[in-house]
């Protein structure tokens, strides 16, 4: 009886693919609220790697009838010391259950890995982003055309004469066609040879060699050869997204978060549509500077405000930079509105002249106190300034916030008021 | 065949060859030297991430799709990356050909061990074990697990995977309700059960008639005119396999869902004897690993380096951490079983007095390998335990017992210990730990009230005061009342019928939404 061995490591792996996907959709509410959870935690950049989320395994259980308390016996190894009839200290309520019952003994979370994609799906789909973001992705690339070498078949336009003709050169070479030249020499021999025997020789020759010319072509339908060209993906162009923040001492912890999470919106958003996504952050008080993300969300800084530093800021850097031509440039600002009253008319002016004309869009952030109510906001100066912008049709949208759970519709807001005017132009 | 002085293989490297060599040496002494008796073997060689894909959906190659599979390996990915699981070596189906499943990363002496271990301990036992053979069907199981795959992949196309899942989430739930533990009417035979489904479905297409639909429903016989007794017996009351019950006789369970609770049900029935065997069955496969691989050294055929590495494995798998070390985690079945073996080996050819006293049928009769072959087709763990547990293992392991009263203020006490006067006790307690019988809360469907509303009655028999857990309790019974579509209720008494507590469900409109 032969033993059948069966080598199985080619078949498909990851059978449970398919099961594992069925409890993401299942465990969906939980593990999307512990990606939120670890998305606050992370860096803006760090948001599109995936990575290991914590899911409460006790709101996956499955239940069973299990039975608990009462009088328990046990059989144990390991006796060292006790002899019939002595007693055993019982450990705490808590802490002594389940040892030794042998059960209960999960984990009460357990730490699951996502991919990036499964990462970035939940982390937006928790936000809805709307179909606008497949209509943007679409638009990510062009196509360019490149040479890819020699092929045996084209079109007319494309043959290769040099190839064509070097390869009809290693074939006349390969299978010894006669050169003109030799030919030409027994002809010349011919004409000046009176021996008849050798005139037949030559004529048999010069015979033999003509059918072999024949036979022979110059140039023959396996020669030829056509240029090939293949089209390639090109990347329109990369990103670079301005953080524009307003740190002065009446920003606080809470209207930070709520500028980070729209910039991180922003991120994803952007990084899913450009390969190449750039992040300046600039801080600002009543002077502007370009700082690290630590630094710009939990840095302390403190002074008054300015904006035209921040805005003037960005001028540089873009000036430095980015070149406009080859750069998709985004800013988003956040701010609680306040801003010195004689900056009104520099901003303005900085806005109008050099930056909005080299942004594809700007978004400003007007963010509030915990627990107010944006529609009772009195409009802020800054947000009085943007507003006659818009009106004269900058690509520039601006949006009050006052809960986390704003972030996503206002974010959809902008980008969805924007897209509209700008498809129907093109 | 001469080939006994030849090395099988050097070093740690193998390949099919090596394979196919190893597994001749290691048949050829399982058939003449022990003579073992086992399904036809197939041995697959797969990666660690199948053995994973294989562990979550409990170790078959073909299961049906469900998200708690999903969940499992989920869980024991995450816990083999953290490093705090490692892999088994091996994974072996009861199934005919008995299929052995090894992972490419072993090493040939592992490979050597998996092989013989697997391939004819555990298929030996499988084969030949009276649970096995009453209860699971070695040649159907593939075809049948094949046929439940596909059915419940048709329900769902047909039904709706939301609709499949809430009734596979019910049939779950109650998996280990849905066990017949008594040997009744007729053994398992998975394939005329498919051939069965398929007839069954068949003739429901056949016969479906819309207008049936629209017959108006005959007066519910009112439940006065049965008497009481009368009617349980009809109901086949009362009745412990909680899922049968239902398949058979819930009121509003469309045909498809029926047949879901059948392939639930026959899955669980398929492992209840793993489930009582456990450290039988690892102690057979331990104790022919260890009799094949020490006899190949004998025979030259291992290296003393590999006979060395595979010591290790072995005394690891057969570790028994005491009660008071951190790793400990009840018994390891592993040791008891093996060094159970061990015992009654010594016991049939080298017996002391003691052993003569306890076990006046073995002791010096001489084969080894014949007793143990009896006792590995005849016994479960618990009987296992409780005839052949020895004085001699229990000071070994030096066993004692503690009886946890709550009631009792002033501790837990030692109740026996490895003496004279706790032997008896000791291995008694000991086989009720394995007492599947004991091990599952006892839970009957007692009545149905068919006069009123159809209310579902279960009753608990609570044992030595362990209840229900409270919340676990809730879920299931949700389950179980989406299931019968109307109220269920469970009763948890003590043996003198005290009441302890009453839980009652109601419906949700799962069958409907269905």
């Amino acid at each position: 009886m032969a033993i059948h061995i069966v080598d199985r490591r080619l078949n498909p792996g990851s059978k449970s693919l398919e099961n594992r996907q069925r409890f993401l959709r299942r465990a969906k509410a939980l593990v999307q609220g512990a990606v939120k959870k670890s998305s606050q935690d992370r860096d803006i950049k760090d948001v599109l790697e995936g990575g290991e989320v914590s899911v409460p395994i006790d709101g996956m259980d499955e239940p069973r009838f299990r039975r608990e308390g009462g009088t328990r016996d046990m059989v144990l190894p390991g006796n060292k010391k006790f002899v019939e009839g002595d007693y055993l200290p019982r450990p705490n309520q808590s802490g002594g259950k389940g040892r030794g019952a042998g059960e209960g003994d999960s984990e009460d979370t357990f730490r699951f890995v996502l991919s990036r994609d499964e990462f970035v799906d939940l982390f937006l789909d928790d936000l809805e982003l709307p179909d606008l973001a497949k209509r943007k992705l679409a638009e990510v690339e062009t196509e360019g055309i490149r040479r890819a070498g020699y092929t045996t078949s084209g079109s007319p336009a494309n043959i290769s004469v040099s190839r064509t003709v070097s390869r009809a050169l290693t074939r006349r070479v390969a299978l010894r066609r006669p050169r003109p030249e030799v030919l030409a020499a027994l002809e010349a021999e011919l004409a000046g040879c009176r021996d008849e025997a050798r005139r037949a020789e030559l004529m048999a020759e010069i015979e033999a060699l003509k059918t072999k010319m024949r036979r022979i072509p110059f140039i023959d339908p396996i020669d030829i050869r056509y240029r090939r060209f293949e089209t390639v993906p090109k990347p329109v162009a990369q990103a670079v997204m301005f953080c524009l923040m307003d740190v002065s001492g009446s920003m606080t912890e809470h209207m930070k978060d709520l500028a980070k999470r729209f910039y991180m919106l922003l991120y994803v958003f952007l990084k899913r549509r450009y390969r190449h996504v750039e992040i300046v952050f600039i801080r600002h008080t009543d002077r502007a500077e370009e700082v690290d993300e630590q630094t710009f969300f939990y840095g302390p800084a403190s002074g008054g405000t300015l904006v035209s530093s921040a805005l003037q800021a960005m001028h540089d850097i873009v000036r430095s930079r980015f070149k406009p031509a080859d750069w998709n440039i985004y800013a988003a600002q956040a701010s609680d509105g306040d801003n010195s009253f004689a900056d009104g008319e520099v901003a303005g002016r900085l806005l109008t002249d050099k930056i909005l004309p080299v942004s594809q869009f700007f978004a400003y952030l007007e963010v509030g106190q915990e627990n107010g109510l944006s529609y009772e906001m009195p409009n802020s100066s800054l947000w009085t300034l943007y507003e006659g912008l818009r009106a004269s049709g900058a690509p520039l949208s601006m949006r009050k916030v006052n809960e986390r759970s704003e972030i996503f519709p206002v974010f959809h807001d902008l980008f969805k008021r924007r897209s509209q005017p700008e498809r129907s132009a093109s | 065949m001469t080939a006994t002085d030849q090395l099988l293989f050097e070093g740690a490297d193998w390949d099919f060859r090596t394979l196919q060599r190893i597994c001749d040496a290691c048949e050829q002494i399982a058939r003449d030297e022990l003579k073992l008796d086992v399904y036809p073997n197939q041995i697959e060689v797969i990666t660690a991430e199948q053995m994973l894909d294989a562990y979550s959906s409990v170790g078959m190659p073909l299961f049906y799709k469900h998200w708690s599979f999903g969940k499992h390996f989920a869980f024991q990915e995450a816990s083999y990356r953290k490093g705090l699981m490692g892999l088994a070596y091996e994974i072996v189906i009861n199934s005919s050909p008995c299929i052995s499943y090894l992972m490419e990363e072993n090493s040939a002496t592992m490979q050597t061990l998996v092989i013989a271990h697997a391939a004819f301990g555990h298929n030996h036992f499988f084969k030949n074990n009276y649970l096995f053979k009453q209860w699971t069907d070695a040649d159907g199981i593939l075809d049948y697990l094949e046929f439940a795959k596909r059915y419940v992949a048709h329900c769902e196309e047909r039904h709706g995977r939301l609709a499949v899942e809430h009734t596979l989430d019910a049939a779950h739930a109650l998996m280990s309700h849905g066990i017949d533990r008594y040997p009744g009417k007729k053994s398992l035979d998975l394939r005329a059960e498919e051939k069965r489904a398929g007839r069954r479905r068949a003739h429901e297409e056949s016969a479906f008639n819309d207008l049936w639909r629209t017959v108006p429903g005959g007066k519910v016989k009112s439940g006065a005119i049965l008497d009481v007794e009368r009617r349980r017996q009809m109901l086949g009351l009362p009745q412990e396999n909680l899922l049968y019950f239902l398949e058979k006789t819930a009121p509003r369970l469309r045909p498809w869902q029926r047949e879901l609770l059948r392939i639930v049900r026959h899955i669980a029935q398929y492992f209840y004897p793993q489930s009582q065997t456990k450290v039988m069955n690892e102690g057979t496969a331990t104790y022919v690993h260890y009799c094949i691989m020490s006899r190949l050294h004998q025979q030259g055929r291992l290296t003393d380096g590999n006979f060395l590495e595979f010591l290790q494995s072995h005394t690891n798998v057969v570790f028994q951490p005491e009660f008071d070390d951190p790793r400990y985690s009840g018994f390891n079945p592993y040791a008891l079983g093996f060094a159970m073996m061990q015992d009654i080996e010594r016991i049939v050819t080298n017996p002391e007095a003691e052993d003569r006293e306890w076990f006046p049928d073995i002791a010096g009769k001489g084969d080894a390998m014949g007793v143990l072959r009896d006792i590995w087709a005849n016994y479960r763990d618990e009987s296992f335990i409780s005839q052949f547990m020895s004085p001699r293992l229990m000071r070994h392991f030096r066993m004692f017992h503690l009886h946890d009263d709550p009631e009792d203020r002033s501790g837990i006490l030692v109740d026996a210990i490895h003496d004279e006067r706790g032997y008896r006790r000791l291995r008694r307690e000991l086989a009720r730990q394995y007492d599947v019988g004991f091990i599952d809360a006892n839970i009957e469907v007692v009545d149905v009230d068919l006069a009123g509303d159809r209310r579902l009655m279960l009753h608990h028999t609570v044992v030595k005061g362990a209840q229900l857990d409270e919340a676990d309790t809730k879920r299931v019974l949700q389950h179980l009342a989406d299931l019968w579509s109307y109220d269920v209720s469970l009763v948890e008494a003590d043996a003198s019928g005290t009441v302890l507590k009453e839980y009652v469900a109601n419906p949700r409109n799962i069958a409907a939404a269905a």
